[in-house]
């Protein structure tokens, strides 16, 4: 602080008249502009909370709770519940979580600890790329190249290979579709690797490599090391990245819109179509009045909290980690 | 890890070592299918879109535009993108450095970690929310749809990519610099403004970019903000604006083959130039952390 007060100081008597004014203006008007662009940020969060819940807020004191486990969705009656959606919602993104988590600690491995050193990077960036692929594209393809693909081949084929199974072969049941939930699985699953994956990446390289050497030195093979060493001193982080997986895959409407069949229902079948909370706004937000507007701001509003209460709880847990790191 | 000796996994001794190296082998080969398996959905995703999208490739496909039936090309939703993003990105760069400025020169431990929390939880706001959070602010009061509510609602999703990508970099500046630059008589705010961020300029550009890529596929922002268009050229931010986005959106659902051909030819335009701003935008970002390496 002294530093920079002499500094401020000297400024005037080094560089003459005009820059004196300037300099007594500067360091606050900076200050001011950039701090006038922060509060801006709050107010953007706050005021986005604050319309979404306004919007909602007749279907609000209408339905409350029981919005989320009354299943009609019915503008023309002027009934609405969610339970269809937010279960389209919950299958698609926990299911594409399942099948995510796996693959990215894998991926994450495999560019932390196996791969080739000359490799890692120009694997990681194309993980990375495959993030920036719109979602409207992912949409697109799920539709007529995944789709088509899913109906005739893969689908059947799963049928077969698990349909027989109790309880779990009712998820692979003996119908096919284009769009359905599975494809919606898939999609997601496509959209929060790169997510997942290059969090877990960043939180495995801060693995101390004297831990690392240790079980190594003991005897362990790569694995063991893995097993005893990486992940347990990565689960708080490979946790919060999972987290923000399931944000995105929460949050996700175009794709999933696209891919999930737009037909709400509770089944245990994935190969039938259903529809999330997501893609029912996309679909019917701008077509709606009145209480179906309301209600569908309703869901707006579960959405929001999903991905505050996600965010929240990762950033946290990133924090944490990235202060161990630090500290050791 | 100060578990007892006897208990460690390491050392128990009723492993035989073939069985461990095969476990340790078949893990190996798991990550290294996970890895290529990522990669090979990238391959066939974009392969996929070049391949299908090639064919409705040609000069009519950027000059004419959109149509209900048939032929026709996405002339005016290339001018449209380019006129949303355009706009959003005017609002949401200078917005989003001036909060990177106070987040890593001005606030305080505590206010900027705030700050910076809300820019996360920001990040987070699923697009489709934010697409509501518009049309209630914008579009309801002004009775129509416009491409200045679709920018808005994109400099929203940039908003937070930029200030956070920003505020990295400038944290990455170092201290030697900027007391340099105090030294030698310069007020703070000068400093910040031509010592600071000249140096952090190129780490800055590569955070605008990928912001500029995201946005230009985002379509939740403007599926309620700027989806109801002719098919003509538009370019007055007070009308709604054809863009790439909601055209593919509304062609992937079309029935018509002839548009789902234009479907992939607008996705592929698409994707290269999101892939062309990102390699772009990562060979600056290569070039930063070079410099501010080796000033370090």
């Amino acid at each position: 602080m002294t530093t920079e007060s002499a500094a401020a100081s000297l400024g005037p008597a080094l560089s003459g008249r005009r820059r004196g004014i300037l300099d007594r203006f500067g360091d606050r008007g900076l200050y001011l502009i950039t701090l006038a662009a922060a509060i801006g940020s709050v107010v953007i969060l706050g005021g986005l909370t604050y319309k979404v819940i306004d919007e909602a807020s007749s279907a609000i004191s209408s339905y409350g709770l029981g919005f989320l486990t009354t299943s009609n969705w019915d503008p023309v009656h002027e009934q609405f519940g969610a339970a269809q959606l937010l279960y389209g919602t919950a299958v698609s993104s926990f299911g594409a979580l399942l099948l995510a988590t796996p693959l990215s600690i894998a991926i994450a491995l495999f560019l932390t600890e196996l791969a080739p050193r000359g490799t890692r990077t120009p694997i990681a960036t194309l993980v990375e790329l495959l993030a920036g692929i719109p979602s409207v594209i992912l949409g697109l393809w799920g539709i007529l190249v995944l789709g088509p693909a899913m109906q005739s081949t893969i689908e059947p084929a799963l049928h077969s290979a698990l349909g027989w199974i109790p309880v779990i072969g009712s998820l692979f049941g003996g119908e096919y579709g284009i769009v359905g939930l599975f494809p919606a699985i898939v999609i997601l699953t496509i959209m929060t690797v790169p997510i997942v994956s290059s969090l877990t990446r960043e939180i495995f390289t801060t693995v101390p490599p004297t831990a690392k050497e240790g079980a190594l030195a003991l005897g362990g093979t790569r694995w063991e090391m893995i097993k005893t060493v990486v992940l347990p001193y990565s689960r708080p982080g490979i946790v919060a990245a999972v987290m923000l997986g399931l944000g995105r895959a929460v949050g996700e409407a175009i794709a999933v819109s696209q891919v999930i069949g737009g037909a709400p229902g509770i089944h245990a079948n994935l190969f039938l179509p259903a529809q999330s909370a997501a893609g029912q706004i996309a679909a019917q937000y701008l077509g709606a009045t009145g209480p179906a507007t309301a209600a569908l701001a309703y869901l707006a509003v579960i959405l929001l909290l999903l991905s505050v209460v996600f965010n929240a709880m990762a950033r946290i847990l990133v924090r944490a980690v990235q202060q161990r790191a630090s500290q050791t | 890890m100060s578990q007892p000796a006897g208990t460690h996994p390491l050392l128990a001794t009723n492993g035989n070592l073939r069985r461990r190296h095969a476990v340790n082998r078949a893990v190996e080969i798991s990550a290294w299918i996970a890895a290529l398996l990522a990669v090979a959905v990238l391959a066939l995703v974009i392969t996929s879109v070049a391949v299908k999208g090639i064919s409705s490739i040609n000069i009519d496909f950027f000059t004419k535009n959109t149509a209900n039936f048939g032929g026709g090309g996405i002339g005016n939703a290339i001018v449209g993108s380019a006129i949303i993003v355009g706009v959003a990105t005017l609002m949401a760069v200078p917005l989003g450095i001036l909060v990177a400025i106070y987040t890593s020169e001005f606030a305080g431990q505590r206010s900027a970690f705030a700050i910076r929390y809300v820019l996360d939880i920001l990040n987070g706001v699923p697009t489709i929310v934010t697409a509501i959070f518009i049309f209630g602010l914008i579009v309801v009061p002004q009775g129509k749809q416009s491409g200045f509510a679709g920018s808005v609602a994109l400099a929203i999703v940039m908003l937070p990519l930029i200030a956070r990508s920003c505020h990295e970099v400038l944290t990455l500046v170092p201290g030697a610099v900027k007391e340099a630059g105090l030294a030698l008589g310069a007020s703070r705010w000068r400093t910040t403004l031509s010592v600071v961020i000249p140096t952090a300029i190129s780490g800055m550009i590569t955070g605008a970019l990928l912001a500029v890529a995201r946005a230009a596929g985002e379509t939740a922002p403007l599926l309620l903000t700027t989806s109801i268009f002719p098919d003509l050229v538009q370019t007055s931010p007070g009308q709604a604006i054809p863009n790439i986005p909601v055209t593919i959106f509304k062609y992937s659902e079309s029935p018509d083959p002839t548009k789902h051909a234009q479907a992939w030819g607008a996705a592929l335009i698409l994707i290269l130039f999101v892939l062309l701003i990102s390699i772009i935008a990562r060979t600056f970002s290569a070039r930063t952390r070079r410099r501010l390496g080796a000033a370090r």
